[in-house]
């Protein structure tokens, strides 16, 4: 903890009064230090190091934003260029740890703690650090977890966040990616903390107000737009057999059969499959109307087509996606618009929303252990999982009643007054059985409990736990564990799913074929799922051009989706 | 339960080429049913070369020949798999087409049509291979001066190079898509040679207006340029069959003609959107995003009116 | 390469009357599946040349779970293999034999 956080005796002035106001005086210094440094509250690119350097103390707690999309990597940069003898010793609380810099200030003694949620990119790279020992970890958490924490135990004493504009009183315009920004400022700007954002560009008016000027102490005009990661984009084109038979799977035993309307979607091939089906297989089945019309969810390319069909009332999102910026302009019906016409993204509110205004989350994992845990870290990648463990879970805060909910709470079954009981939400993990390179996902052990042990945390690094799952599907079936009432049923019904992995070659095949006939282990053919369909043909777009048309030329991909 | 198949009950002509296998793109192309498989995979006349590299077989070489209806017209087919071995001409595959094409001088067919899906000669049974290229050229003249056009398709995964790329310059007329390329050297091969500077293999976007279908339509290379599925392709090669020049030295001499002026005009432009913006074309960026009807209605605003070769 | 054959008997023969079928290509990650009714009802035959060595047991198990789901009966069944995962060998095992009975 900072010690200036601490209240009680030292709090104590000379004159035996307490003083109540020690965070704002501190406040007070850091930007009179700064001041020298800056015009108002503008912030020449080329004095980001002085700036940093004039506000920050060592042991501050800094978040320095940066998620699974957009980056403050003008001000990530700096604070790898500021001196460690003047910075060190910091404890950083951000939902990312995406670009080499977030690494490079635990290495150069710039930081030494850190509690984040999210880091593909660098999840090799973080493993190692976290072994040799050059980072203190709090703890991994999910984003909603950070984000609360802000407001208890992780306050920010320094947020340096990032903007597409803003004018010279510091009114922010945050642009389609607005994502973590207003949570940050949040706690740090009301809560005596300095708040430095980096934006694009200076404007005489910005073009929506996402974050008041007051809650903005200096503006860094950056040397280059901040960088987003077009995490959500799914080609169309690579999206295999498998993964159509699986989604044909999703989408008629899940999807049909609990009248899903509400959801979620993880990233990956499986889901861009099932949005790619939705204008044609599900279209074919009699759905539109019933399934998937209110969605929590970035803007994946992948739903164009599903959108342009008329399926899809309206989408909330974390945050946005590059390329999709004017087709989201263009469709205010369906997204969340501020009063220029852009996208509005909030990742606090949208987690909320999965968390408890969605009936199903549907997602996939690298390994799922025999009762049904799964995890996307191993022990040479520390990977972090976003938002996956609050969407992949069943909220116990839930009141509102919806038929999908209760009919899972139903097949859940449990014993009391019927009328007592709570609704389910549905948690499906979408897998192949066999990953890249013909790993395994069907384990007996998850790696994640090894990584515990080696670098020993007290909670190993669980996505989804295996109370929160429901459904599993591979391509081999669907496994219903709602509908498992003891635990060698759940173990054999995910054996039983497992194909022809160690997992699913050790399974019991009478016990499966009773689980079968039980309904709680359903194949393909019992679906009356036809293998010729599994074919790219059922596709709604098979390439990312053919999304370009479905968009009427709206969607822009980036370059490197692009074969033209 | 009832198994209704989505896939087979959707129009096969809506289907895409580049996706199809090749006997998905015969089986659509050609008048229902009608297509007759010479040599089918149930004989196994497979490549005597791979398993001396330890290297799995197709039953059919990866190419499939036979014939069928057009319209009811009686033509003969020639269709390469772009997924075994890149399409690559081998002994088996080769020897295959020649004999198509040399069978063609007897059956007198309407036409014979060549779907191209090949990255040109399989490494591993080259000399037969180049040998067959060789052959195949001989052959289509031959035909082509019999009276019989030879129409190349390319829309293939593979795309249409090295000596496939050959081959359908002899052809008389060529239909190409969006996904299709055609070239003789590919990115990689020029990329190895010529160095990145010269042409970087990874900017996709450089491969498709360097090699694509738009391009060598502007060029004139090809003569058609089609939406990328099979109805497309089965309407452009009806078209073009009627549409097939004479083989004589007329149309050689024009055609030689054309290229030594196509040369002397672009022979300095450095990429293909000067060449388009010589041709007359105002926004050259434009071009690859175009959709078929747009670019179509580009080529008609062209002031010179497309380029035919051959 | 390896060189892999089973042999099953059947409960029942595989209907339909479609004399023989292919599906599928052989590239990698991906394989062919010819498939031709030669054999008596209840017996159905493997050939199988699969690119990639040493996994014999798992393409027994494939096999029989195939043989056991679908009744394959009277078939003789040859695979030219690029190295497809199991999955990808289960479904278009399945697709072939859709396509045997179809009409």
């Amino acid at each position: 903890m900072a010690p200036n956080r601490i209240r009680g005796g030292a709090n104590e002035g000379a004159d035996g009064m307490t003083d109540w106001c020690q965070e704002r005086t501190a406040r007070e210094a850091r930007l009179e230090r700064a001041r020298v440094h800056a015009d108002g509250k503008v912030v020449p690119a080329a004095r980001v190091v002085d700036l940093l350097e004039a506000i920050l103390q060592p042991g501050d707690r800094v978040c320095l934003e940066g998620d699974n999309q957009k980056q403050a990597d003008c001000l990530a940069r700096g604070l790898s260029a500021c001196d460690p003898a003047r910075v060190h010793d910091l404890h950083m609380v951000q939902s990312g740890i995406v670009l080499p810099e977030h690494l490079d200030i635990f290495e150069q003694g710039i930081a030494k703690r850190l509690d984040y949620s999210y880091s593909g990119p660098q999840g090799g790279r973080i493993a190692k650090m976290l072994y040799g020992g050059q980072i203190e970890l709090g703890a991994v958490h999910t984003y909603l977890e950070l984000f609360a924490r802000y407001f208890i135990d992780l306050t920010p004493n320094v947020a340096l966040i990032a903007g597409v504009s803003a004018d010279r009183d510091g009114n922010l315009y945050t642009g389609p990616n607005t994502e973590d920004t207003p949570t940050v400022v949040e706690a740090t700007a009301f809560k005596n903390g300095v708040v430095v954002a980096q934006v694009n560009a200076i404007v005489d008016r910005v073009p929506r107000v996402d974050i008041p000027g007051d809650r903005v102490d200096f503006v860094v005009e950056a040397d280059k737009p901040f960088y987003v990661e077009p995490l959500f984009t799914r080609d169309p084109g690579a999206v295999t057999e498998t993964q159509i038979l699986m989604a044909m799977m999703a989408i008629k035993g899940i999807y049909a059969e609990y009248g899903i309307r509400r959801l979620n979607h993880g990233i990956g091939f499986g889901t861009a499959a099932i949005e790619l089906l939705l204008p044609t297989y599900a279209e074919r089945l009699g759905l539109k109307g019933k399934i998937a019309t209110h969605w929590a969810l970035n803007p994946h390319p992948s739903l164009i087509p599903a959108i342009e069909s008329g399926w899809v009332s309206q989408i909330h999102c974390f945050g946005s996606e590059v390329g999709m910026d004017k087709y989201i302009r263009a469709r205010p019906d369906v997204f969340f618009t501020g009063s220029d016409g852009s996208l509005r993204s909030n990742r606090a509110f949208c987690q909320t929303a999965g968390l408890y205004a969605c009936d199903l989350f549907i997602g996939s994992t690298l390994q799922i252990d025999l009762q049904g845990h799964s995890s996307t870290v191993t022990t040479n990648r520390v990977a972090g999982f976003g938002g996956a463990p609050n969407m992949g879970s069943d909220p116990h805060g839930r009141r509102h009643p919806s038929d999908t909910w209760m009919k899972a709470g139903r097949e859940a079954g449990g014993t009391g007054d019927p009328a007592l009981r709570r609704g389910r939400k549905l948690v499906v993990q979408l897998v192949e059985t066999f990953g890249d390179k013909l790993v395994p996902a069907f384990v007996e052990r998850l790696d994640a409990l090894e990584l515990a042990k080696k670098l020993n945390l007290e909670l190993a690094p669980v996505m989804v736990y295996a109370d929160d799952v429901t459904h599993i599907v591979t391509e081999e079936g669907i496994a219903n564990l709602l509908l498992c009432r003891t635990l060698d049923e759940r173990e054999q019904a995910i054996r039983g799913v497992a194909g022809y992995t160690e997992v699913g070659r050790g399974r019991d095949h009478a016990e499966v074929e009773r689980l079968r006939a039980r309904g709680i282990i359903r194949r393909p053919e019992d679906l009356g799922i036809e293998p010729l369909d599994a074919d790219r043909s059922l596709l709604a777009a098979r390439s990312i051009k053919d999304l370009v048309h479905w968009s009427g030329g709206l969607y822009e991909p980036p370059a490197k989706f692009r074969n033209w | 339960m009832e198994w209704k198949p989505v896939t087979l009950s959707a129009a096969p002509l809506d289907q895409s080429w580049y996706e199809a296998s090749a006997r998905a793109r015969l089986a659509g192309l050609l008048d229902a049913d009608s297509f007759q498989e010479f040599i089918g995979p149930e004989q196994r006349m497979m490549s005597p070369h791979l398993p001396l590299f330890d290297l799995p077989r197709a039953f059919d070489d990866g190419m499939i020949v036979g014939h069928g209806l057009l319209e009811a017209q009686p033509v003969l087919v020639a269709a390469q798999e772009g997924r075994f071995m890149g399409g690559a001409f081998g002994e088996i595959h080769g020897a295959k087409l020649v004999g198509l094409l040399r069978a063609a001088l007897h059956l007198k067919p309407a036409a014979v049509l060549i779907l191209f899906d090949t990255g040109g000669v399989r490494l591993q049974e080259a000399n037969a291979g180049e040998t067959a290229i060789a052959e195949i050229m001989r052959a289509i003249a031959i035909a082509r001066a019999a009276g019989i056009p030879v129409i190349g398709l390319i829309g293939g995964r593979a795309g249409c190079y090295g000596g496939g790329g050959l081959v359908a310059g002899t052809c008389a007329r060529l239909v190409i898509s969006e996904g299709g390329r055609l070239s003789v050297s590919g990115p990689e091969v020029i990329e190895t040679n010529r160095g990145a500077e010269e042409f970087d293999s990874r900017d996709r976007a450089l491969v498709w207006r360097t090699m694509g279908g738009k391009h060598r339509r502007l060029l004139g290379a090809a003569d058609a340029f089609v939406d990328d599925t099979i109805g497309a392709f089965r309407a452009a090669a009806l078209a073009a069959i009627p549409a097939a020049p004479a083989f004589d030295l007329a149309t050689l001499e024009a055609e030689q003609a054309r290229l030594e002026a196509r040369l002397d005009r672009f022979g300095d432009c450095t990429d293909a959107t000067e060449i388009w913006g010589r041709l007359g074309v105002d926004d050259p960026t434009a071009v690859p995003g175009l959709t078929t009807e747009a670019f179509d209605a580009l080529l008609d605003r062209l002031p010179e009116g497309p380029h035919h070769a051959r | 390469m390896e060189k892999l054959s089973f042999r099953h008997t059947t409960q029942k023969a595989l209907p339909g009357a479609k004399a023989s079928a292919i599906t599928g290509v052989v590239a990698s990650g991906n394989l062919e599946v010819l498939l031709e009714r030669n054999l008596a009802p209840d017996i159905c035959a493997f050939e199988i040349d699969t690119a990639i060595n040493g996994y014999a047991e798992v393409w027994a198990a494939v096999v029989a779970d195939f043989v056991a789901r679908r009744q394959p009966g009277g078939l003789t069944i040859t695979i030219n293999d690029g190295g497809a995962r199991p999955d990808t060998v289960s479904l278009r095992l399945a697709q072939g034999a859709r396509l045997m009975e179809m009409p």
